[in-house]
């Protein structure tokens, strides 16, 4: 766990010093990879370590862009705006979870991805609060420059990612993370040994979903416009799960590698290949899962 | 003082089916009490329903003097109800060492997950799989993974450890083997229920049998008075077993 601990330390401050070295654009990139770095982080403590298939992320994701939103346009400061929205991820998770998880495979998977689509409509029929289909505007921070703005928010994200980086090292060093890799592995089996299954389920499931509703707000703010199709997308969803497929499911560093590798692709595919863009990232997505089912973070092991 | 294990007219159906109807039972501690019956006769739906993985439909299941009855399994594995599976079902991914730990962190009094490895290797040493400690559950073999089951069920510190087939596909070696382990399990005073449809198992190691049937609870008594039952004789063992048995008793 030390290894990890500083392995981690020594690579956030690695991306930390990115700004450095790049322009506006690697900045941008750098702040969509810690974001997706953390939809990756969140889906392993429920898909990857529970072993539930969750398509809630962009439910959290939404819900928290729209929380600090809100919030924002209310009147409260950007940071307690942020602070609120995981609060009311975190507490949409539990109640969530406690609904949901008792349906499993499939059956969780197919209940999870119609969340996010509930929450739109909620949010398109709330017109008063959130401005409906015409989307919300949020107020610019007021600082010095738009560089200083796109540091800003990078710095946030990376805070962000470190921290749901450390809960989830600590959480699979802990008793936590060993009675859900029980249950992915056995659930009946692991209620019959002691582990109060419910319990540990929806705790996985706050997890996954609290960092993913800060991110949603940190994402408003960093956008200053957000509209339910484009915040409750479900490829927000979909790619966290690819993420952590990729990198590896349950291990420490695969979701980050994962995210990170997942964005090159996109980035690369989206600007050379324009026009086939969904289907050659779809297709690299199979062929990677199908070959190496345990991510790509298993070669490391093979070799090693 | 009062029987540690207590069932009052426990009914379990499902859907039409009675897997259990009315059944009375009682085990005291220290007994290792064999419960046998035909294939279908609910003996694991017994198991099932005290470990709270069915519940009751109708009556009480009392352990340790405490209502049991709607409890679920974690909290029946707490209080101390373990049970090994028919159906062998170890976290396979995980090494042995892992698999033991579990059980004494989760079910057992351990306070952290080092005193759980410490106490899981002790469990190990005990059923002597301590060399495999390292190796995928799920490599294993079927004799040393009934083992397994049961260091984990040792692992969970039980009151009452319900053996549910576990000598079931072992050759004579092994079996001697595990009737030695289990011989030792009742001499640390764990009170033991064990299914088993090897009669010659049953006789050796109880000293109370009851015989379900069809749900119903049709015998139960000392082995040499079971034998000879005639309900037990037609239902289960078959008249040839009783006129294979010396007369003494
Ligand atoms: N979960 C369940 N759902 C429906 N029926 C069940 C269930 N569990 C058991 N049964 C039925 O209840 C009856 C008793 O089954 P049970 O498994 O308790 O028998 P058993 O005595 O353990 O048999 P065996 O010796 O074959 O293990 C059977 O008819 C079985 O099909
Ligand atoms: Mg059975």
């Amino acid at each position: 766990m030390k290894r990890d601990a500083l392995r981690a330390v020594a690579m956030f401050v690695l991306i930390a010093l990115l700004p450095l070295a790049g322009d506006s654009y690697w900045l941008r990139l750098g702040t969509t990879m810690l974001m997706y770095g953390v939809l990756a982080i969140s889906w392993n403590f429920i898909g990857g370590m529970a072993g539930y298939p969750s398509f809630a992320s962009a439910a959290f994701f939404g819900l928290g862009a729209y929380a600090g939103a809100v919030a924002q346009k209310l009147g409260a400061p950007m940071g307690f705006a942020w602070a609120l929205a995981g609060a009311a991820a975190l507490v949409f998770a539990a109640a969530l979870g406690v609904a949901l998880l008792r349906l499993r495979g499939h059956y969780f998977a197919i209940a999870s991805l119609v969340v996010a689509e509930v929450l739109r409509e909620l949010v398109n029929a709330a017109t008063d609060l959130t401005g409906g289909g015409m989307g919300l505007n949020l107020p610019i921070p007021r600082l010095a420059s738009i560089e200083g703005q796109a540091m800003f928010f990078f710095y946030a994200m990376l805070a962000l990612a470190a921290l749901a980086f450390a809960a989830m090292l600590a959480a699979m060093h802990s008793r936590l993370g060993f009675g859900l890799r029980c249950i992915q592995q056995n659930e009946s089996a692991a209620d019959m040994l002691g582990v109060n299954t419910t319990l540990y389920k929806v705790a996985a499931f706050m997890l996954s979903g609290v960092f993913v509703g800060v991110a949603g707000a940190i994402y408003a703010s960093w956008v200053h416009y957000i509209e339910p199709p484009d915040v409750f997308d479900v490829l927000y969803s979909v790619k966290a799960i690819v993420m952590v497929l990729i990198g590896g499911a349950g291990s420490v560093f695969g979701p980050l590698f994962g995210a990170a590798l997942f964005l090159s692709l996109e980035e690369l595919v989206w600007r050379n290949y324009l026009q086939v863009h969904t289907g050659v990232l779809g297709l690299l997505i199979v062929l990677l899962v199908l070959f190496l089912p345990k991510g790509l973070i298993s070669l490391r092991r093979r070799t090693a | 003082m009062s029987a540690l294990l207590e069932l009052a007219g426990v009914s379990r159906a499902f859907g039409g089916l009675r897997a259990l109807s009315s059944v009375d039972l009682a085990v005291q501690r220290g007994e290792v009490v064999g419960l046998i019956g035909p294939n279908g006769a609910g003996k694991t739906t017994l198991v099932n329903v005290v470990t709270g993985v069915h519940r009751a439909t109708s009556g009480r299941v009392r352990f340790d003097g405490e209502d049991v009855t709607r409890l679920r399994p974690y909290q029946a594995a707490r209080r101390g109800i373990a049970r090994t599976f028919q159906i062998v079902q170890p976290f396979s991914a995980m090494t042995v060492l892992e698999n033991v730990t579990a059980a004494a962190l989760f079910g057992g009094a351990a306070r952290s997950i080092a005193e759980a490895r410490a106490q899981a290797r002790e469990q190990l040493a005990f059923v002597g799989l301590e060399q495999a400690a390292d190796r995928r559950a799920g490599a294993l073999t079927l004799a040393m993974r009934k083992r397994l089951e049961l260091a984990k069920g040792l692992a969970m510190r039980p009151k009452l450890l319900l053996l549910d087939e576990v000598n079931a596909g072992l050759n004579a070696v092994e079996m001697d083997a595990a009737l030695a382990l289990i011989r030792g399990i009742a001499a640390r005073g764990v009170t033991i229920v064990i299914i088993e449809h090897l009669m010659k198992v049953v006789l050796s190691l109880c000293s109370r049998i009851v015989v379900l049937h069809h749900g119903e609870l049709i015998a139960a008594g000392k082995p040499s008075e079971i034998v000879k039952d005639a309900r037990v004789v037609q239902a289960y063992l078959g008249r040839r077993y009783a006129e294979a048995q010396p007369a003494h008793g």
